[in-house]
């Protein structure tokens, strides 16, 4: 790794990692007295390891100048690694969490692991561990495909990944000790979200420099997914994060918003962060791998134009539709309502083009597992996305939301989309990356597969039973025109389900943990070559569609 | 259309450009009028601030991740009213930074638990909730018993608070430590501090039952004891409160 870097910039990465130490350091002494003080500690231990490698590698040679006719991937192949790294840890504190609520004793009796403060771990580790390390992985490698261009240095990468997962470190590590803002999915307090600022603009500017390389004249349609991915992440994240430090000394913060103006911000951000986190990033995903994968270009261009804009601009919207009935004024409830419904209309129009993309290769789908996975996640992108913007519905939301329906409606979204999708692109592109014919084996996808989907339907019916059960039982009156069902009566009835949901969650993990076993089986018997050559001519899948021409 | 987006895909930064001006709008049109519009939040002139202990308890709170299994906020449907009591206004979230409605009820609504039981029962309930309701699937939190509670610092935390727009008043951060002190010390003369700060009405006990010893189940218990309790606006008919 070291090795790859030029000297200008294994000394510009010493002076970047000394400056971490430093960082670090400043952070530990005036955090002595606060948790802060232990994150200090963490970042002066990444700073050293890091200051240790470079200096190990220091003195390798210099790669040549040749350098610039081969895509640069060990970013990507690290990044795949970590990904699923975080997915078998994530999925794991998943299934404890659910555990948890059948036998609630599963906290040893200390604070780090009781309830509300491992379920945090767990999302963020699925969502940024997982979830964002695929997405930074699968997008650099996107990126130089669908631009014929290799990426513009060594080092920003790997700034990039190292310093994207020293923020999910310090969130996860940090929920653990106590630190949180306690806003979902912004759970991470000032200087970690600071940080991350830092690493999305190095992000950003990796794909700016890369497409004015580009020999492609045309942007592909998966970067503009991976683009607004970016963008829009970067502005919901600091708007919402907005805060005021107790001290420089202080882990915890206090945010600029409040009451119903926090509510609204909150949840502008919470949604979008499934939009563009959740599902802009994996759509590009979906728009390179899918294609690639069937050899077939996307079904419809237009199609795919108009979903990109839609998903744009109706999901900002959208936000609104998790504060239904509440202090929120009505208003703002009601545009939140109709334009989660319009949402539809882009969001099956996306669903539809991937799926119909795949009409006359099913029989690739009938034998190749992991296309079959990226067609179930088109599948669970579609019903997800109607049982969204159902649930959108005032009417309907007075029943769904507090209840386990929405959590089935989460794992539906991400077990079923997020997830599949990005094993689909994994198992796709390890053999790619490492030069191999296929997986190691075919058979323990296909055993993966089943787990995943088997895992996926019975957790979500699960939720969605127990959901509706609790929505009812909290609403039905008597005969006597009293309130049928105390809060203790649901909870009793719930247990059956979170039993089966914990039990669902278990297959889906088992199937991560044989995928890791499978990829890292692939990657030991590959042989050791140069990387892939930056390609002369067009890609005939991603250009090929007939409908790539001028517009009349 | 399309002719235009075919040369709009050649231009990196007209895509980018693009991108930001179509996705700003929603966040614009939905979220300035809230702090512009008037009627958005309710008046309440009776609505105090969180007490130095209320706000340490509301941070432990965060800290232990309560809002995952509860929310405090009682929407304007029937049987939740019926369930919970009124339903919440603007109004009394508006020193919450952040809010903490919530978005899940694995446990019961909070909003308005303040008074409903007993500090003993809160006590033992955090110390064993299956102690005190059998079918409970809460976990237990009995180490706050035994953790003193950090004091030294809550000058810093009004003072953070109050650079964010809550009106704490400089006595209130001077004193903030010795009110914490005192409002779960009956008997102490820092007793006194604490209604001149914030007022006859506040709770002054000692919320764990040891009168001596500061810790954090004081200040999470004299937190959900004023859950619902800062202002009476939501008991009031609804044209009082100016909706
Ligand atoms: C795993 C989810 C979970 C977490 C986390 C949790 N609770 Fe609970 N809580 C429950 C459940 C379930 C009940 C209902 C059964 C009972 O009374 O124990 C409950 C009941 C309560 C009640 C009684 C409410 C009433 O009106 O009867 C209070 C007060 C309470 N919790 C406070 C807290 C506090 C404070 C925390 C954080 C330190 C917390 N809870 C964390 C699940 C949770
Ligand atoms: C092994 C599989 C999994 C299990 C067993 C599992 C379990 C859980 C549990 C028990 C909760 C808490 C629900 C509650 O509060 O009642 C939860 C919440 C959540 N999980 Fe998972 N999970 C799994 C996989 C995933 C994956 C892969 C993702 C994302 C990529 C994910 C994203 C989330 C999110 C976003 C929430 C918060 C939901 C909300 O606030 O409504 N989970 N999960
Ligand atoms: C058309 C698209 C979609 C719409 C309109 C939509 C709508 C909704 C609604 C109404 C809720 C419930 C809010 C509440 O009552 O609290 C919700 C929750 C949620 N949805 Fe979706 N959804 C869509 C797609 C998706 C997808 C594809 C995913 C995942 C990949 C997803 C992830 C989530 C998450 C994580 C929550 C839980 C938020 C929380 O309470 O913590 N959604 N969504």
């Amino acid at each position: 790794m070291i090795g790859q870097l030029t000297i200008g910039e294994r000394q510009f990465a010493l002076v970047m990692l000394l400056a971490l130490a430093v960082i670090g350091f400043a952070i530990a002494v005036a955090g002595r007295d606060d948790l802060l003080g232990g994150h200090g500690a963490l970042v002066i231990l990444v700073a050293l390891a890091g200051i240790f490698a470079v200096i190990h590698g220091y003195y390798l040679p210099a790669p040549s100048e040749q350098r610039f006719e081969r895509y640069y991937d060990d970013p990507t192949k690290v990044g795949i690694i970590v990904a699923m790294g975080w997915a078998v840890f994530g999925l794991f504190v998943g299934d404890w969490v659910a555990w948890l609520l059948v036998y609630p004793e599963l906290t040893f009796d200390a604070g780090w692991s009781s309830f509300g403060r491992i379920r945090p771990v767990h999302t963020t580790s699925v969502i940024f561990g997982f979830g964002g390390n695929a997405l930074i992985a699968t997008s650099l490698y996107v990126l130089q495909r669908t631009s014929r261009a290799r990426l513009p240095d060594q080092l920003s990468p790997w700034f990039v990944l190292f310093g994207y997962n020293l923020f999910c470190l310090l969130a996860v590590t940090g929920y653990m000790m106590g630190i949180t803002q306690s806003k979902e999915y912004a759970e991470p307090e000032w200087y970690a979200d600071i940080w991350l600022v830092i690493v999305w603009v190095v992000y950003f500017s990796i794909y700016l420099r890369t497409l004015a390389r580009r020999k492609e004249p045309h942007i592909y349609v998966a970067n503009w997914y991976y683009m607004a991915f970016i963008l829009v992440v970067a502005i919901l994240h600091i708007v919402n994060n907005l805060a005021v430090p107790v001290s420089l000394g202080h882990a915890k913060s206090y945010s600029s918003f409040s009451g119903v103006q926090d509510a609204m911000t909150q949840w502008w951000y919470g949604h979008n962060a499934v939009a563009f986190f959740l599902t802009a990033g994996f759509l590009g995903m979906m728009y390179y791998y899918l294609p690639k994968r069937a050899n077939r270009p996307i079904f419809s261009y237009r199609l795919s134009i108009i979903s990109f804009w839609g998903i744009t601009f109706f999901y900002m919207w959208a936000g609104s539709h998790h504060l239904h009935y509440t202090a929120l004024p009505h208003w703002v409830q009601t545009l939140g309502m109709t334009f989660s419904v319009m949402l539809l209309v882009p969001s099956w129009a996306s669903a539809a083009n991937a799926l119909l993309t795949l009409n006359g290769a099913w029989d690739k789908v009938r034998e190749d597992a992991t296309l079959r996975f990226m067609m179930v996640a088109a599948v669970f992108y579609g019903l997800s996305t109607f049982e969204g913007s159902f649930m959108a519905i005032r009417s309907v939301n007075s029943l769904s939301h507090y209840t386990d329906w929405t959590v089935g409606h989460v794992h539906a979204g991400t077990l079923g989309w997020v997830a599949m999708i990005t094993f689909g692109a994994i198992y796709a592109s390890v053999p790619w990356l490492w030069k191999r014919e296929s997986m190691y084996s075919a058979r323990l996808v296909e055993v993966h597969f089943w787990l995943a989907v088997a895992g996926t339907i019975v957790y979500v019916f699960a939720m969605w039973n127990s959901g509706i059960i609790q929505g009812l039982m909290w609403r039905t009156y008597s005969e006597s025109g009293t309130l049928a069902y105390s809060f203790v009566d649901s909870l009793v009835a719930m247990r059956p389900y979170y039993i089966a949901r914990a039990v669902g969650g278990l297959l889906f993990l088992i199937g991560a943990v044989v995928g890791c076993y499978n990829i890292w089986m692939t990657i030991r018997t590959a042989p050791r070559t140069a990387g892939e050559a930056v390609s002369a001519k067009p890609d005939s899948v991603l250009v090929g569609t007939p409908a790539l021409q001028p517009g009349e | 259309m399309f002719g235009f987006h075919y040369r709009l895909e050649r231009k990196a930064i007209g895509l980018v450009l693009a991108i930001i001006g179509v996705a700003s709008i929603g966040g614009i049109v939905e979220i300035a009028p809230l702090f512009t519009i008037h009627q958005t939040v309710e008046q309440a002139p009776d609505m105090r601030v969180y007490t130095p202990l209320e706000l340490a308890g509301r941070n432990i709170y965060i800290r232990e991740g309560c809002y995952s299994c509860h929310s405090q906020m009682i929407r304007t449907l029937r049987d939740e009213v019926e369930r919970y009591g009124p339903y919440s206004l603007a109004v009394e979230s508006k020193y919450d930074h952040p809010m903490l409605w919530g978005s899940k009820r694995t446990g019961p609504d909070l909003a308005r638990v303040g008074g409903k039981y007993s500090d003993e029962w809160h006590v033992a309930h955090l110390n064993n909730p299956r102690a005190v309701m059998p079918e409970s699937i809460m976990p237990a939190y009995a180490w706050l018993s035994r953790t003193a509670l950090r004091t030294d610092d809550l000058g810093a935390q009004l003072k953070a608070i109050r650079a964010v727009g809550v009106p704490y008043t400089d006595d209130m951060i001077a004193n903030a430590p010795a009110d914490a002190y005192g409002q779960a010390a009956p008997d102490s003369p820092d007793a006194e501090g604490v209604t001149k700060h914030y007022g006859a009405a506040t709770n002054v006990r000692a919320f764990d039952g040891v009168p001596g010893s500061l810790t954090e189940m004081d200040a999470l218990v004299a937190y959900l004891q004023i859950l619902g309790r800062l202002t009476d606006a939501a008991h009031k008919p609804v044209a009082a409160v100016g909706r």
